[in-house]
């Protein structure tokens, strides 16, 4: 104090220095922070670059590649080695949607009857109960082409002793992707709250009831999103198709019982792929751009489905 | 009543009955509304116990509900009178490990008794619960829900219109009963819970603590309707708020948790059982009037 300053009263001089000091927190922050917190926006951003990175690649170069076989015709001729310009998907587009039925028959009552069990009536609290539980969700990490030797063995031949008929091809998708759909309708079943189940017991209904008309209802949303990816993990499937005799050249539209052969999406697509002529590259890639496309139609039908449909309680 | 009775009868036929048995054994002027001593009984409960994996939530309960009633069980948390009102409908069969121990009679018949089915008592005893639990599903079949698994399905437009006028709601939703009960309010909700419940025609209505979710003039509408509502129902409710249970209730249960020498182990016990005015003007126990009057709980 003192100097020139000294005839202002200090309480205005507090007051300046008070001001001075609240302006100094204020202002920016010291440039360590601000370079650190950069740095680590930056590294964030770039880990979803990698994720992204390669789908974008993959469009691109698919695109690119694929662009002059677009035509109808990729979609309603059958494969040909003798005339790659007019070859196309027919016969593995409808093998593919016959193995996706037939997947969706099987899985979604069992599935559904699976879920209902494991969270209405099973005893949480028997060791039994968890274990089958444990297994459920190591089940849905099992990889793909276990399921394939597994129908081999028992769909193929073995017990059911089918043969290599499309009807095998999508029972072995249908284990697959068994677990996927358990998984998903019961965690449907398990967000609707207990007060709906306490709400209906109460009035008189019986259990079976409570289940059909509350529980089935309200978590049919989240059922249906979880078949739905379910379904488009099927659709892309290879490696076990590949051992149950999705054969990889059929010219004929395939049939779910005849023994002839059938053929799906993406065998035909690795088949094109392995010729070395330059056409068949390019007819493997416009079916990438096909797959793609119905893949994610499909997911993003999911993702609506549940944002739309979806319970808030 | 025999079981087959009660399996196909709705409550009106239930009371009927009883009433029928009732009129034959006591005097008519005993039997009247407000008579003391020998009225007729709803539920009679002699040392009744309720255990969670064979430890006690309340125990040493006798007391008996009478007919068109307002019978409320007041008392601190934990003292088991939720406990308490979800072993009169068998709701806590609904729980793995419960077990009610002593008698419970309902007019009469063993409720506990080897031949009576729980999703049969519950036709007969309905519940509202704490948080108002709409079906997701519209207003209209909300209401029908009940008569519809029932197999009542004749005339269901009347027997909605019915339920949702003895619940004071159909003013407000006669236009509207084909939206989603969701888009109601609180109060509008529980009064829902109320309609679906009478509905399926009960003889008693159980109420768990079915305002404490509710605004004060929610409440207020919620509490004028079990005044109306006892006219054909029994009605026993746990509350926490005791102008509540002063206002609303007949006769008033104050529990209490006790807990043993060493203090392990809690659980409810009844301390005081009478007529509603004199639990809160001139209780015989201390316990009891130190509750009421605020100085504890």
């Amino acid at each position: 104090m003192g100097g020139p300053q000294a005839s202002v009263p200090r309480n205005r001089l507090a007051i300046a220095g008070a001001r001075a000091t609240t302006q100094a927190m204020l202002r920016e922050q010291p440039r360590g922070d601000v370079i650190r917190n950069t740095v680590f926006a930056g590294l964030l951003l770039l880990a979803v670059v990698i994720a992204l990175a390669g789908l974008i690649a993959l469009l691109i170069q698919a695109f690119a590649k694929g662009y002059p076989a677009l035509s109808l015709d990729l979609i309603t001729n059958p494969p040909s080695t003798a005339f790659p310009d007019k070859a196309g998907f027919r016969p593995a587009i409808i093998g593919s949607l016959e193995l996706i039925a037939g997947v969706i028959l099987f899985v979604l009552p069992v599935g559904i009857g699976a879920a209902l069990y494991l969270e209405e009536y099973a005893d949480k609290s028997r060791w039994w109960n968890r274990v089958i539980e444990l297994n459920i969700q190591n089940l849905a990490a099992v990889p793909s082409i276990i399921y394939g030797i597994l129908g081999l063995a028992f769909i193929v031949r073995g017990p059911l002793d089918l043969g290599f008929i499309l009807a095998a091809g999508s029972l072995t998708l249908a284990l697959l992707v068994l677990p996927m759909v358990i998984i998903a309708a019961r965690e449907a079943i398990r967000a609707v709250p207990d007060s709906i189940r306490q709400g209906s017991l109460a009035l008189g209904a019986t259990k079976w009831q409570t289940i059909r008309t509350q529980v089935l209802p309200a978590s049919v949303p989240g059922i249906a999103t979880g078949v739905i990816l379910a379904v488009s993990r099927a659709l892309g499937e290879t490696a076990p198709l590949l051992l149950v005799g999705a054969t990889v050249f059929v010219t004929f539209d395939p049939t779910p019982f005849s023994p002839d052969g059938y053929s799906a999406m993406p065998v035909q697509i690795f088949n094109y792929a392995l010729r070395p002529q330059e056409e068949f590259q390019t007819l493997a890639a416009a079916g990438i751009i096909l797959m793609l496309v119905v893949l994610l139609a499909m997911n993003s039908f999911a993702i609506w489905l549940r944002n739309r449909y979806e319970q808030r309680w | 009543m025999t079981q087959d009775e009660s399996r196909a009868g709705s409550g009106r036929e239930v009371r009927e009955a009883a009433a029928t048995r009732a009129s034959i054994a006591v005097r008519p002027d005993e039997f009247q509304h407000g008579a003391s001593g020998k009225r007729e009984k709803v539920f009679e409960m002699k040392g009744v116990e309720v255990l969670y994996s064979g430890v006690s939530a309340v125990k040493g309960i006798s007391m008996d509900v009478h007919r068109n009633d307002v019978t409320a069980l007041i008392g601190p948390s934990g003292c088991g009178k939720s406990t308490l009102l979800r072993c009169l409908n068998r709701m806590n069969d609904l729980i793995p490990d419960a077990d009610v121990q002593g008698e419970l009679l309902y007019h009469g018949e063993d409720l506990y008794g080897p031949n009576v089915d729980p999703v049969q008592v519950r036709k007969l005893i309905g519940m509202v619960f704490q948080k108002p639990n709409p079906f997701p599903k519209s207003i209209y079949d909300n209401v029908a829900f009940g008569p519809r698994i029932l197999g009542r399905k004749d005339d269901l437009d009347a027997t909605v219109e019915r339920a949702l006028r003895g619940a004071a709601l159909w003013d407000e939703v006669k236009d509207r009963l084909d939206s989603n009960a969701f888009g109601l309010s609180g109060g509008q909700q529980q009064r829902l819970c109320i309609a679906r419940c009478i509905a399926v025609e009960p003889d008693t209505i159980l109420m768990d603590e079915p305002c404490s979710a509710l605004d004060p003039i929610s409440t207020g509408k919620i509490e004028d309707l079990m005044i109306e509502l006892k006219e054909e129902f029994s009605i026993v409710i746990v509350t926490h708020n005791m102008q509540q249970a002063a206002r609303v209730s007949d006769r008033t249960a104050f529990l209490m948790v006790e807990l043993d020498a060493d203090e392990q182990n809690r659980w409810g016990r009844l301390v005081e059982y009478d007529e509603t005015e004199k639990i809160f003007t001139n209780p015989s126990d201390k316990r009891t009037e130190d509750y009421v009057s605020g100085k504890v709980g």
